[in-house]
């Protein structure tokens, strides 16, 4: 394990490559911007959410080698509570609720945020308690039995009691503001007009580097490297006296809590939740990201979540012209070509690639 | 008592259908330890198959009786689908085979994103509707009165039934008795010893996808004309859930997947039945289908191995 005390000496090259990667954090919604308007800059928003949901899933698959099929769950739990908790669809349910709150539910981002994480944690182990002592496979079964059933929740809790709205979802979810300035609105910071779309996207980016240097520290961490040993070997890891169970959990927890504060930020920028935002499909999109990446390793997992987050806009912005172009008229739809370029890469990088686009260097693996 | 039978007749043609695709699962996994994630998927291609053929036998043969041109058409649909499954497995598994678990698994997610694609390229999302070849007159099982409405079935789902098991025996007599069974049977006991035997272990195992890829054909048309339509989406909740039906019987034990299909779908359908009657109508049947994920969280808890199985589902 002498890696470690390596990687704390950052060399030149890396420092370079970090200083690069600031710029382009920075500078991408105004790059993205010029090139294609707000639709551009808003898809960027979400391939941020997307790191946060697939670094997130990535602790799961990746370093504890536990297959979640059902992942976009705690998504789900953290967008419904931020939707509960900053709408008035439980006001209008509940009247004795709405008379003790005159100026209506608007819970704080401040604290919507560390609730979600923390609940989709508590959902986390309340599926991984009974689940994880599985093998793999299984497991991967049972999460996705999961998913599907907070989805059969989600879509049929309007009665007894109208909590979820049912197929409907709820709307007009508070936009976030953040001392004081509302995100949703266009503001003008030091004679710039920044749009919603570019102040959303800096948030984001600011959640999403907490949550990589979260999972950088995690992964060099005692807990991380138990995490790999489980992966490789959950019989040796046992055997040296590693918590296995406990560690899984943990992993199963944290991994989700990234996903609920993913899903509660979604609920505020959307402003919108319905079950159908969080499908199987949806799962299966984070998964393809984080196995393309390259399973483990945080930068090819952020690649992956770029390349496939931007996959969609391309594909509508090319596929439609080049069909028009080859058979005079836009025989398939984009969306359709973007599920058969996941279900491919799945398939292929599995047999040609295993690690992945942009796999951790052989020493690193290690 | 009328709803009691009337759900135990659902039940049944439901189990029998998850008893069908169950097998398929259960096979693969008796030989190669791995969760074929896209046989529900094959499934779906068999119905919709079918559906295509049976288009076409009615254009080209307009005179042909309605029951010919569904048998010509399943037959057609399974052996499509046998060959599709085999592919399956020369493609997305052959190569994983000593891969860590984690990789069949997600290549076969892959495969069944995009058999689901491509059926959606082929067939559109719309569901199509699927023409009702044998009687589906209501069929009085009990005698209803003006209080309790009759139970019912139908030509088609009593067929179904009657098929599904014949199918089965058959499978078990082909599985006990036969060479190939023999060679199946070795092959999943150990596959170095099996081929020093003289057995080809990839031709077993190809033809183990084969079998399994043909139930499922016969199970999605069975499916269709039950219901009446076929959409791209079908094979995934049936899939699932006689996934768990392997599991509820104990994986890798077709005896098992047989029971655990019948179990799961009488489950399923009394669940469903009395769930509206018990809670006052709060949870109606809409919650149907948590009932399998329920039941397989519970198996797996309680008794990973199966009703009927070696141990097996938590790790050695």
């Amino acid at each position: 394990m002498s890696l470690s005390i390596a990687m704390t000496q950052p060399t030149q090259r890396a420092r370079i490559g970090l200083v690069l990667f600031a710029l382009a954090l920075l500078l991408a919604p105004w790059i993205a911007g010029q090139a294609g308007g707000n639709a551009w800059v808003r898809m960027l928003d979400f391939a941020l959410l997307y790191i946060m949901l697939a670094l997130g899933l990535n602790i799961v698959v990746g370093y504890a080698g536990l297959l979640d099929l059902g992942f976009i769950a705690f998504y789900a739990v953290g967008a419904y509570l931020a939707a509960l908790l900053s709408s008035p669809h439980l006001l209008t349910q509940f009247p004795a609720l709405a008379a003790a709150l005159p100026h209506g539910l608007h819970t704080s981002i401040w604290i919507i945020v560390p609730l979600a994480g923390l609940m989709a944690a508590g959902f986390g182990m309340l599926l991984g308690a009974p689940t994880l002592r599985l093998r793999g496979d299984y497991l991967a079964i049972v999460t996705l039995g999961f998913g599907e059933i907070i989805r059969i929740f989600m879509r049929n809790l309007d009665r007894p009691l109208n909590i979820t709205n049912g197929p409907k979802g709820i709307s007009s979810v508070d936009p976030i503001q953040l001392f004081g300035v509302n995100l949703a609105r266009t503001q003008d910071i030091l004679g710039f007009r920044v749009p919603s779309v570019y102040l959303y996207y800096y948030l984001f980016a600011v959640l999403a580097l907490l949550i990589m240097f979260a999972c950088v520290r995690l992964q060099d961490s005692r807990i991380g490297r138990a995490w790999l040993a489980i992966r490789e070997d959950e019989d040796a890891a046992q055997a040296m006296g590693l918590n296995t169970r406990r560690l899984k959990l943990l992993a199963f927890a944290i991994g989700a809590s990234f996903g609920g504060v993913g899903g509660a930020l979604f609920a505020s920028f959307q402003g919108f939740v319905s079950p159908e935002s969080f499908s199987l499909n949806e799962s299966v999109a984070v998964l393809a990201m984080v196995v393309l990446g390259g399973m483990g390793h945080i930068p090819g997992v952020i690649l992956g979540c770029v390349l496939l987050a931007a996959l969609p806009e391309v594909l509508r912005a090319t596929m439609g012209s080049v069909q028009q172009w080859l058979f005079g008229q836009v025989l398939v739809d984009p969306e359709i070509i973007r599920q058969l370029f996941y279900g491919l890469a799945l398939i292929l990088v599995m047999l040609y690639r295993p690690a992945g686009v942009w796999p951790a260097s052989r020493e690193a693996a290690r | 008592m009328d709803i009691f039978i009337q759900q135990l007749l659902n039940g049944l043609v439901l189990g029998s259908l998850y008893a069908l695709i169950a097998l398929g699962y259960t096979m693969v996994y008796g030989i190669l330890r791995i969760i074929n994630f896209a046989h529900g998927d094959v499934l779906m291609i068999g119905a919709l198959i079918g559906l295509c053929a049976i288009h076409l036998l009615q254009s080209a043969f307009p005179s042909l009786p309605n029951v010919v041109v569904l048998i010509v058409a399943t037959l057609i649909a399974m052996a499509a689908c046998a060959l599709l499954a085999g592919i399956i497995e020369r493609v997305a598994y052959r190569r994983l085979r000593n891969a860590p678990r984690l990789a069949p698994l997600i290549s076969g997610l892959g495969v069944s994103l995009l058999l689901q694609t491509v059926a959606m390229l082929v067939w559109t999302r719309n569901p199509q509707l699927f023409p009702q070849l044998l009687p589906l007159d209501p069929i009085e099982v009990t005698s209803g009165d003006i209080t309790h409405a009759p139970a019912i079935t139908n030509m088609t789902a009593i067929i179904t039934v009657v098929i599904a098991m014949l199918v089965m025996g058959g499978l078990l007599l082909l599985v006990e008795r036969t060479r190939l069974g023999r060679s199946m049977r070795a092959v999943a006991e150990n596959p170095q010893v099996a081929s020093l035997m003289g057995i080809n272990p990839n031709a077993v195992i190809v033809l183990t996808f084969a079998i399994g890829g043909a139930l499922a054909a016969l199970a999605g048309i069975m499916m269709a004309s039950n219901y009446g339509s076929a959409h791209f989406y079908m094979g995934f909740l049936p899939g699932i859930k006689a996934f768990t039906a392997a599991v509820l019987g104990g994986i890798g034990n077709l005896k098992g997947a047989m029971l655990g299909g019948v179990l799961l779908g009488l489950i399923e359908a009394l669940g469903t039945g009395y769930m509206g009657e018990l809670t006052d109508g709060v949870f109606g049947s809409n919650y149907q289908d948590v009932f399998a994920f329920m039941v397989l969280i519970a198996v797996l808890v309680l008794r990973p191995s199966g009703l009927l199985g070696e141990r097996l589902a938590v790790r050695a």
